[in-house]
Parts: structure tokens; sequence; C-alpha cells
């Protein structure tokens, strides 16, 4: 059985590709066979976030027009077999997709065995972010903790519920999961950030974990390594917690409290 | 082509359109309802699309004038956009008017109602649904229910909810919440926190800026009197 995972988000910027990048690596690395697609077209992504963009030949629109097949199209991971990316295309606009054409590539993922599928949405709610979510079975709302992502956030969640395939054919609704990005609990302790809590109260949503804003985040996008392949960092950590407690592993919540380090008392007593 | 975008699509959607009921075939008493109706709320209705439902007149035998009836409509601001439950002469009249018609099957409109000999205009506050929700309101979703409208989970900020009756809502209520929207003065809201962006009732509107002194986060009613919203704890 596939499962289709969208990654999205309403707003641009607050760590969808990040995201979908590091689950699909850390559902890779625990031995699924994972495919993970880039839907924003024309503003292709995720091929440097996975450091693949060297070879990308043909993309989700060569597909979708029979230009290539999948298997070419498709790159397989230089760190984990298990994982390929389905570039998007960089010099089309997302008129290029089609329902039917995503729906086939989506198909023709699961003949190949393939267990989990990430589609990284585009920012907004128009025909990308419509294609990446329609056929979902789960959904990965990433938010940062400020009132306008929270806000598009909602909105996104509205749509997930009244327009994907699982609504307008009366099917178990798609699971939504809330992940909270760039989280940082001293610029919450001086009310510069929403907490926890606070986004929970909006959103009303299962809390799949925190990623914390950390250096590690910008330093593996311009490596091309998906964060979660650094072990050593915060981030990293949070994420292979993310994909852990999806799976269905019990893990406590991390990265929600300051740290209580030496400086972090010298600092919190201003 | 080697250009694919393409340049038109069909796709089946579905909208919620107002259904209006007649129950007389007296068109001056229709004419005097419906502006009643109307003036409760005009920029509600202004321009609304409605569809005109003649089936309990056929079912009475009472003829009406097609003709005129959709003339008393576009009169009062409502643009018809379809009839239903017409005869084969009625259907024949709408669609000379270009009106489409609809077949009489309704989903919400008891169908087995016992026949009664007079029935008095104010039957139509009495065919209303109750539309219960249990999963959040999402920001940008918009509901509507006819009669009662219960929700049992959050309404956020930038939804919005309308029911001709009462609105209930345990959960937080952020977005809008327009009750007795068709002119109900009676009609009020109950909810268990109100945060609202903007309460109506019957047209009667207050915005969050005039609530700043309501306490939230305990159990409120509002209500109409004297064309002023009150806002009253619960208990």
């Amino acid at each position: 059985m596939t499962r289709i995972i969208v990654v999205t988000s309403g707003k641009g910027g607050v760590g969808k590709t990040t995201t979908s990048a590091a689950i699909a690596m850390g559902f890779a690395q625990k031995g699924h066979k994972t495919a993970v697609i880039d839907f924003d077209v024309g503003l292709r992504n995720l091929d440097l976030i996975m450091g693949c963009e060297r070879r990308v030949v043909y993309d989700i629109v060569n597909v979708i027009f029979g230009e290539a097949t999948l298997n070419q199209a498709l790159i397989r991971d230089k760190h984990c077999e298990q994982l390929y990316i389905l570039p998007a295309s960089q010099t089309r606009d997302k008129d290029a997709l089609s329902q039917e054409g995503v729906g086939q590539i989506l198909e023709e993922l699961a003949a190949k065995d393939f267990e989990y599928v990430v589609c990284d949405s585009p920012a907004g709610i128009e025909k990308g972010a419509h294609l990446a979510m329609y056929f979902a079975d789960d959904a990965f709302v990433v938010t940062n903790p400020e009132v306008a992502s929270v806000r598009d956030s909602d909105r996104m969640l509205g749509i997930l519920s009244s327009k994907s395939r699982r609504a307008e054919q009366g099917l178990e609704p798609i699971k939504e999961y809330l992940l909270l990005t760039r989280y940082s609990p001293e610029r919450v302790r001086i009310g510069e950030m929403l907490s926890v809590a606070d986004v929970q109260d909006i959103l009303s949503l299962h809390l799949l974990g925190v990623i914390p804003e950390s250096k590690s985040v910008l330093t593996a996008s311009n490596s091309g390594m998906p964060v979660i392949l650094d072990e050593k960092s915060d981030a990293g950590q949070a994420y292979a917690d993310i994909v852990a407690r999806y799976l269905g592993e019990d893990i406590p919540h991390r990265f929600i409290e300051e740290k209580k380090g030496i400086f972090g008392k010298f600092f919190g007593s201003k | 082509m080697p250009n694919n975008s393409p340049i038109l699509e069909f796709k089946s959607d579905s909208f919620s359109v107002p259904v209006l009921l007649l129950f007389t075939n007296d068109l001056q008493i229709i004419e005097q309802q419906l502006k009643e109706k109307v003036d409760a709320a005009p920029e509600f209705f202004k321009n609304s699309p409605l569809i005109f439902d003649v089936q309990e007149l056929n079912k009475l035998d009472r003829p009406i004038d097609i003709a005129a009836l959709v003339d008393i409509i576009r009169q009062s601001n409502l643009l018809p956009v379809g009839m239903r439950g017409g005869n084969v002469k009625q259907n024949k009249e709408a669609v000379k008017l270009l009106i489409p018609v609809y077949s009489a099957h309704s989903s919400n409109a008891p169908s087995d109602t016992p026949k009664q000999k007079d029935i008095t205009p104010e039957t139509i506050e009495s065919i209303s649904t109750t539309i219960l929700i249990t999963r959040p309101v999402r920001s940008g979703q918009r509901l509507y229910s006819s009669g009662d409208l219960v929700v049992l989970a959050p309404v956020s900020a930038g939804a919005e909810i309308m029911a001709e009756g009462n609105i209930h809502v345990y959960g937080k209520l952020r977005g809008r919440a327009l009750a007795g929207v068709q002119g109900n003065t009676e009609a009020r809201i109950f909810c268990s926190d109100l945060q609202a962006e903007l309460i109506s009732i019957a047209g009667n509107y207050k915005i969050s800026d005039d609530m700043r002194d309501v306490v939230s986060k305990k159990p409120v009613q509002v209500y109409l009197q004297d064309h002023t919203l009150i806002i009253k704890d619960i208990v």
C-alpha cells in the first residue's frame, strides 16, 4: 500500500521543501521505498536541497506530456538507494500540470511498490498546491509560529477537507498533522513568537513535531544534504523524531522548552 | 498544437443556492411577503441567485403564472436561476423565460408531508433543518444552514457561518457568525467562547472592535433587543 503525503502550508518560506527532503530521506533510511515529488513547477528547489540538481534530465512535466517515462525522470538519491526524486520543471508554469497526469504518475509509483510518496507543495492555494494535495492520504501542515503562517495553514486545512479527492469521493478524510518549524523557545518567552500551545489552540491539530530554528537547516540546504542526515544537529534530530512518530513510535516531544545551559541561565536572567 | 495550455474546462461543482418554496398562488401575497423578507436583510439578498419551488402548489393543484412570478422575484433584486417541481406546462414556460428547470427531488424538504388545506405563508419558517458540524470550520470556509447550525468544534478566524435560525458553537468562535440571515429577529447565537470577528442577527451586527469589553472564555448568548445586539452570559 502506497501512502501519499503532502507537505503543505499555504504560506511560502516556512520550510515545506526542507521538510519534504528531510522526511523523505527519513522514510528511506528506515528501509521504506520512497519518492519525493516537487510540485513547484517554475520555481524548482527540491533538487537543490536534495543535492541532485546536476543530474536532472527529465522532469514531472515531461512525464505528464509523455516526453519521458517515469523511470527516466526519477533520480535515485546518492545517499540512500531507497529514495527517488521526481523534479519539477523550471521552464514551465503550473498550468502544465494536470490532475489526470498527476494521478497517473501516482498510480505508476504505487505499481512500482513505493511505500511513501512525499508531495512537496508550492506556496499558495492555486493549481500547483491544489494538485499536490488532491490525491493525498496524509497532510503535513508546516507552520511557523507567527499569525500569518498560522492563518494560511488554517485556510489550507479548509481546502484539504473540502477539495481533495478524499473529500470529493466521500472517503475517510485526509489525516492532518502539524509541524511547527523555526521554533525558538527563547523568542516565545519574550513574546516575539507564538507558543506551541497558542498555535494548537488556533489550529486544533495533532502535533507531529517541533523543529527548532537552527543554523544547520541553512547549512544543509546550501550543501544539498537533507538536514536529517546531520544527526548531530537539533533540526536533524527533530526531523528524525517526526519520521519515527509518524511511523508509530512513541517519542516524547523535544525542542519545546528552552535549553538550560550556563549561558541560557545567564541570558535568561536579563 | 505545441502549446498545451487549456482554453477552457468543464467542471462539475456544487453551490448552495437559496430555494423559495411557494405555498400559495396568490401573486399579491407572494410579492408582499417576499418584499418583507428581502427588506429584513437587503444586503444579503441583493442579486442573490434563487431557485423557486412550485411542487407544493402543484400537489394542491394551484396553478401559478410563472412569467409573473419571475417578474416579482426580479423586482425584489433576486436573480432567479431555476425552477423546481414544475409540471410539463410550467417547465415549458420557464424554459421560454430562459429559466433552467430542475426535477422535484429534494434532499431536505420532506416529500411526504401531509397535505394541508390552508397553508399559511408562516409555514416557510417551519421547513428547516439543523446542520451539525463536528470538524473545525477553517479560515475561508463558509457554511449555511436553512435552519439551525450547531458546530461542535472551533470556528477559525476568516471562516463564515450563517443560519436562518440559531447558531450554536461549542468551541472557540473566532470567525463570523450570522444568525437569522433571512430576517428572523428571534434567532440567537450561543457560543462557549466568543472571540468573533463579527456577529450578526437579522442584519444587525457587531464587529470585534465593538466587543472588546466582552470577557471571553465563558459561555455567552447573543440576541436582538430593540435593534441592538445584546451579549449576555449564559447561566
